[in-house]
């Protein structure tokens, strides 16, 4: 793709999703597990950010978490990576029940996030930030580094084209040199989900990957999202507030309200669903 | 008058007119500079990677040479006695990282540095139970390091060049050209400065923030042990080498923390300004410039551009 073409829209995307296409199109069935949460709590000191939550996520599904603010939902992500360490309950993943558990090691069984406020690296290149996605898919050794010779030269070149890709996907090869700080929002949030496609994750965690974008920018996240999640079969799992891109995007949804799971399902279950009502509205 | 006319006329009257004489004091200043360099870069490895200003950095050279030194007067032959250094550098950052970093993870960069001074004065102290307190004469010959002079003739005087300053100026170079590729270009050196920018998000790729820390401070220590070399070389190994180390503040200053072409240039300007304001301005006011010219730079610096001369620009979009 040439550098003039970033502004094409949907229809020649890798993948060629539209960004109206709708979940329902699409017949779903899903049915292996690849994430099972059961009676997760979680506090900080007194207060409790979660409260015997139970869910699972279904590989190759859209799964979205969604609530109030102050519900957990960010807190549910960072269990699910490691960043919090859950007093009560069994995290069972990929068929494996956790024990132990950190960031890096959930990194290296392929669950990838990005985060609620853009953490990139700010001083690096978009091109650089998306490479250090692929630092745990690089091996080679310090030495062979330090030289820059042989088997890591033709290392850095191989990921190097990953990377490429992943730039050409998102339509970001204008800004692959310029520093990210500088970035708008939006496009910042776009290098950020980059920078975790070029881990090729096996479960994707999105905390608001649209917050502060206007429509024309949601729609091409929704379409990074959608094409991510079919043409790699990636898993996601999504924070979101606005309804209109959960109901479109996700498969199945779970909703939170002060750290308490009050409805899982279809999106046209939840939302027909009286306490989730109640919890968006503010009924006693 | 009289006076300005000896700060701003005489004293490049007196450099155009003996030409040699200028050469051999610039030169002077280069070499001190690269030594300067390279002491300011340990700080910067550390500095960019962890956001800790590493008050150690000065005793680790002073360590670094000792232990080379203590080592070699045990019996163990020189070369050997390198590798082990090189490894107990290895066993220090290592110790560091586990004893001193990892329990303050997420505390405030300001407990960090404190850190820092405790570990100096630690480091002190072992150093002076280990190898005694007196100085030592650095085994230059031993490493195969070259000592005598090389004479230029110019300009109908002569400049000489000690051998042992142009070896320390190759070194520099060679040291400075590979940490500048390593960080710049390899996994490792991304990961590097992804930790410096967000730690959270290099820890969500897979990154592990205590490797990282043991790479930089190996780093740090592998650079303070080759100053500990090339300045012990030039004069003794001692534990009054520390207070060299603090010439890489105004370094620091002028390059910028976290740029290690700036930690190169910095040193270079402040090693040749001294030199040639001792030389040549030192005499108005009694000598002694050398010793606080490099703050005064530092301060004009501060001034006029804040982040240094390559300073990373702090980018803040509202």
């Amino acid at each position: 793709m040439s550098q003039g073409s970033t502004q094409t829209k949907a229809a020649d995307a890798p993948g060629g999703t539209a960004p109206s296409m709708h979940r329902d199109d699409v017949p779903q069935l899903h049915t292996e597990v690849l994430l099972d949460l059961t009676n997760v709590s979680l506090s900080f000191g007194g207060v409790k950010a979660i409260r015997d939550v139970s869910f699972n996520i279904l590989k190759g599904e859209v799964r979205a978490i969604i609530g109030p603010n102050g519900a957990g939902k960010t807190s549910m992500l960072n269990v699910i990576n490691g960043f919090y360490h859950p007093q009560q309950g069994t995290i069972c993943y990929k068929g494996k029940t956790r024990r132990v558990m950190r960031p890096y090691i959930a990194a290296g069984q392929g669950i990838a996030r990005t985060f609620q406020n853009v953490a990139l690296f700010k001083g690096m290149t978009t091109l650089d930030n998306i490479m250090v996605g692929r630092s745990l898919k690089m091996k080679r050794g310090l030495f062979w580094q330090i030289l820059r010779l042989g088997p890591a030269e033709r290392e850095e070149i191989e990921h190097r084209e990953v990377v490429e890709h992943i730039i050409d996907f998102l339509e970001i090869q204008h800004i692959r040199k310029t520093p990210v700080g500088k970035l708008p929002y939006g496009l910042q949030k776009r290098v950020e989900l980059g920078r975790a496609l070029a881990m090729e994750p096996d479960l994707l965690l999105l905390d608001e990957p649209m917050a502060g974008m206007n429509l024309e920018e949601k729609e091409d996240m929704s379409r990074f999202i959608l094409t991510t999640n079919d043409s790699f079969g990636t898993t996601i799992a999504l924070i979101e507030h606005d309804m209109g891109v959960v109901m479109d995007l996700s498969d199945r949804v779970v909703v939170l309200d002060h750290g308490i799971k009050i409805a899982d399902g279809t999106p046209d279950e939840v939302s027909s669903n009286h306490k989730v009502i109640d919890a968006y509205l503010g009924v006693a | 008058m009289e006076l300005a006319h000896k700060i701003f006329v005489a004293p490049f009257w007196e450099m155009s007119g003996a030409p040699d004489l200028f050469l051999q004091v610039l030169w002077e200043g280069f070499v001190a500079g690269t030594l300067y360099s390279l002491i300011a870069l340990g700080f910067v490895l550390i500095f960019k990677a962890s956001g800790v200003f590493n008050f150690a950095q000065g005793i680790m050279v002073v360590f670094g040479a000792l232990s080379l030194v203590g080592l070699h007067q045990l019996g163990v032959p020189a070369w050997v006695a390198l590798a082990l250094c090189i490894g107990i550098m290895f066993v220090l950052a290592w110790t560091v990282e586990r004893v001193v970093l990892r329990p303050l993870v997420n505390q405030p960069d300001i407990i960090l540095f404190m850190a820092t001074i405790g570990l100096s004065s630690f480091l002190i102290g072992l150093g002076e139970f280990i190898f005694g307190g007196e100085p030592k004469t650095m085994i230059t010959a031993e490493l195969g390091l070259p000592s005598g002079a090389i004479d230029f003739a110019v300009a109908g005087g002569f400049v000489s060049l000690q051998k042992i300053d142009i070896a320390a100026a190759v070194m520099s170079a060679v040291l400075v050209t590979v940490l500048a590729v390593f960080f710049h270009k390899t996994r490792i050196g991304r990961a590097l400065r992804a930790v410096a920018d967000d730690h959270q998000a290099a820890m969500s790729v897979g990154i592990t923030l205590q490797q990282i820390w043991v790479i930089v401070w190996f780093a740090a220590g592998i650079v303070a042990l080759a100053t500990g070399i090339m300045w012990g070389a030039r004069s003794d190994v001692s534990f009054a080498l520390e207070i060299v180390a603090l010439k890489a503040l105004p370094v620091l200053i002028l390059g910028g923390f976290t740029s290690i072409p700036g930690a190169i240039v910095g040193g270079l300007i402040i090693g040749i300004t001294e030199k040639l304001a001792e030389f040549y301005w030192g005499p108005l006011v009694g000598g002694s410039i050398e010793t606080w010219i490099p703050y005064f730079i530092a301060l004009l610096f501060l001034w006029f551009r804040p982040q240094g001369l390559f300073g990373e620009k702090i980018i803040e979009r509202v």
